[in-house]
């Protein structure tokens, strides 16, 4: 695998922090794989239905090339959340870099777009940049002629109502990419209402089975740029769960020859092991709160569901049969978990209340459903659906309601959803290889990360850093 | 007179070509003329012998084929299901039987899955494989303390690739001495 350093943005500021943990194997050197280049766009059913947005290249105000395309990694964020398609550059009818300099609003509102992003870069010292741009709604500009007034506390006063958004920050260059997520956040939420994501990251398990040392605990961006290595181990490393402040995973290693349930600090090398109970260790999932560590466990025969206080190490055992239960993860209120179990014969998602202990099953449509999400607003169910021999991403209303069939990959299996609801990172099978793969909620719009060498699986997308 | 010749020379050439047949390295002294008679460099060669195998027990028997299959330590499941397959019946015997006669011999039997479904429920499809072979080998008579089982699900495949017949090599127990 080649490597390359590429200086997370995000990671700037916590960089003394970034003390890469490979404990397993303890000679090797922090490394940054290779960033993944631009998601593959497989499929795109959802771009009839996103909405059209202007993307203009941001004016640099300087000498020389602008030192970085801010609005390309915005654009790319808005058309993978499947919500937005922008429009190509060469349609675009000019390229403001303000407000100010926009000649004609209709000519932007004939495209249809319902905003449009403009921005300019001008160079301070030190290696330093001022950013500074604008969402416009063209159609609001042009009844407005770009001054409209409004009547404040009795005085007219200009308003500037078709100026959705406004921002200027200093930005150094190392940070680029990162904060062309956060315009990616402001844009979003501005036209949406909702919290964007694009600021997020996802860890994942990489395997390479021609390596050493095969088995590789990854973090990277959410777009896949900036992956990290947290881990390289000789056995399989399974199931990466992130803790709700983002600051620690917990997954299963299989170091000692048996599967264990670690939890690792992604920004120092602390790492501890919280169980090691004969049989399976498996599928950790942290409570909303933190503080408790959903498992599964043999220890006692069939695998079975059980719930840890971290602090105490105290363990509570929550289902109890003699065919499997796995896969626990908890609804957003913290007060249930909904788990695969095989009680009724072939593997269906139930729910069991923490307090009660009652269980009630959840899914009924196909051969069987696997590896349940509880989406972030508690209202949809993400599930693994096999029907007719084959494994897709599906979603229905919870706790109940119809099915409905988000992708059309094979062997699709690991779903996690982003924390705002918007859109599900899954592993897939392309190409006899295991790839990440992205669907919106709605399944209207589909993209693949390309893989190099290796499998790539076992996708967790992190909460809001 | 030719006649008795040829008989005479037959009645010694035509065992030891029959001898040279069955001896592992050919003796390129020997040399079979197209008329089927036979020079042979008698003063050189001596007398051979060979060797009938000598009769085995039912129990030597027994062992032998056991050790042959005991070089053999993987058995096979169907899809999404841990039964042992009767063709094991047989390999999975000969490790009993080895397990039985040496107690202080412990084995880690490990399950396996294909990579449908997803891998924490083939993490415990897979120890459920294990333990079915844990558990036709107790029923042997090997004691519980010389088994322990560890499921690696579908984490370490034996064949890769995403067609049946790689699906088929990764659904496996595997018994390590």
């Amino acid at each position: 695998m080649k490597m390359f350093k590429q200086v997370s943005q995000e990671l700037v500021q916590r960089t003394a922090l970034w003390l890469v943990a490979s404990v397993v194997l303890l000679a090797g050197a922090i490394q940054t794989a290779q960033a993944q280049t631009a998601l593959e766009i497989v499929i795109t059913e959802g771009q009839d239905s996103a909405r059209p947005i202007a993307i203009v290249p941001f004016q640099f105000r300087g000498e020389g090339e602008s030192p970085y395309d801010f609005a390309e990694i915005v654009a790319a964020d808005l058309r993978r959340s499947g919500r937005f398609g922008p429009v190509s550059r060469n349609q675009l009818p000019g390229t403001p870099g303000k407000d100010a300099d926009i000649e004609d609003y209709a000519a932007w509102g004939r495209l249809g777009v319902e905003a449009m992003l403009v921005g300019e870069v001008s160079r301070l010292s030190d290696g330093r940049y001022q950013v500074t741009y604008e969402l416009i709604d063209p159609l609001r500009g042009q009844i407005t002629g770009g001054s409209a007034q409004a009547l404040v506390d009795g005085r007219l006063i200009d308003s500037n109502d078709h100026i959705i958004e406004g921002r200027s920050s200093v930005v150094s260059e190392p940070q680029f990419r990162q904060y062309s997520h956060r315009i990616s956040d402001v844009v979003y939420e501005a036209l949406t209402g909702e919290r964007g994501a694009f600021l997020t990251r996802i860890a994942y398990i990489y395997v390479d089975f021609d390596a050493e040392n095969p088995y590789h605990l990854m973090v990277s961006d959410y777009d896949g740029y900036n992956e990290r290595v947290l881990l390289r181990s000789p056995e399989p490393l399974m199931s990466p769960t992130w803790s709700p402040d983002g600051n620690k995973l917990a997954y299963v290693s299989f170091e000692n020859g048996r599967p264990e349930i670690f939890m690792q600090d992604i920004y120092t090398t602390s790492r501890e092991k919280l169980t090691s109970f004969p049989g399976i260790n498996g599928s950790p999932a942290w409570s909303p709160d933190g503080r408790r560590m959903a498992m599964v466990l043999s220890k006692d025969g069939a695998p079975n569901i059980y719930v840890m206080d971290i602090e105490s190490r105290r363990l509570e055992q929550i289902t109890d049969h003699w065919r499997i239960d796995t896969e626990p993860s908890w609804t957003p209120d913290g007060q249930s978990l909904t788990f695969t179990s095989e009680r009724g014969g072939r593997a269906q998602v139930y729910r069991v209340d923490l307090n009660s202990k009652q269980i009630r099953r959840v899914t009924f449509e196909g051969e069987a459903n696997l590896g349940g999400v509880v989406t972030p607003d508690g209202n949809g169910l993400v599930v693994v659906h096999r029907a007719n021999g084959r494994f897709h991403i599906g979603r229905q209303d919870f706790p109940s309601g119809n099915l409905q069939v988000l992708t059309e990959t094979s062997l699709d299996e690991s779903p996690s959803v982003a924390p705002n609801g918007s859109m599900i990172i899954y592993s897939t099978t392309h190409r006899d290889k295991q790839v990440l793969a992205l669907v919106s909620m709605d399944g209207r719009f589909r993209a693949r990360l390309p893989s190099r060498e290796g499998e790539v699986k076992a996708p967790a997308w992190s909460p809001f850093l | 007179m030719q006649l008795s010749k040829l008989v005479k020379a037959m009645i010694v050439a035509v065992p030891v070509v029959m001898l040279a047949a069955c001896s592992s390295a050919p003796d390129d002294t020997s040399t079979t003329s197209t008329d089927g008679t036979t020079t042979t460099g008698a003063d050189r060669r001596g007398v051979e012998s060979g060797a009938a195998d000598r009769m085995l027990s039912p129990e030597e028997q027994r062992q032998q084929r056991f050790a042959e299959l005991r070089q053999e330590h993987i058995i096979y499941f169907d899809f999404d299901t841990s039964e042992v397959r009767g063709e094991f019946a047989e390999l999975l015997a000969a490790h009993a039987d080895y397990l039985v006669r040496n107690p202080s011999v412990r084995v880690v039997i490990e399950g396996h899955t294909d990579e449908r479904g997803t891998p924490e429920y083939n993490i415990a499809l897979g120890e459920r494989r294990a333990q079915a072979t844990a558990d036709y080998l107790r029923n042997l008579g090997v004691s519980a303390s010389q088994m322990t089982t560890v499921s690696y699900g579908e984490e370490k495949p034996l064949a890769r690739g995403s067609n049946e017949r790689a699906w088929a090599q990764n659904r496996r127990a595997v018994l390590v001495y």
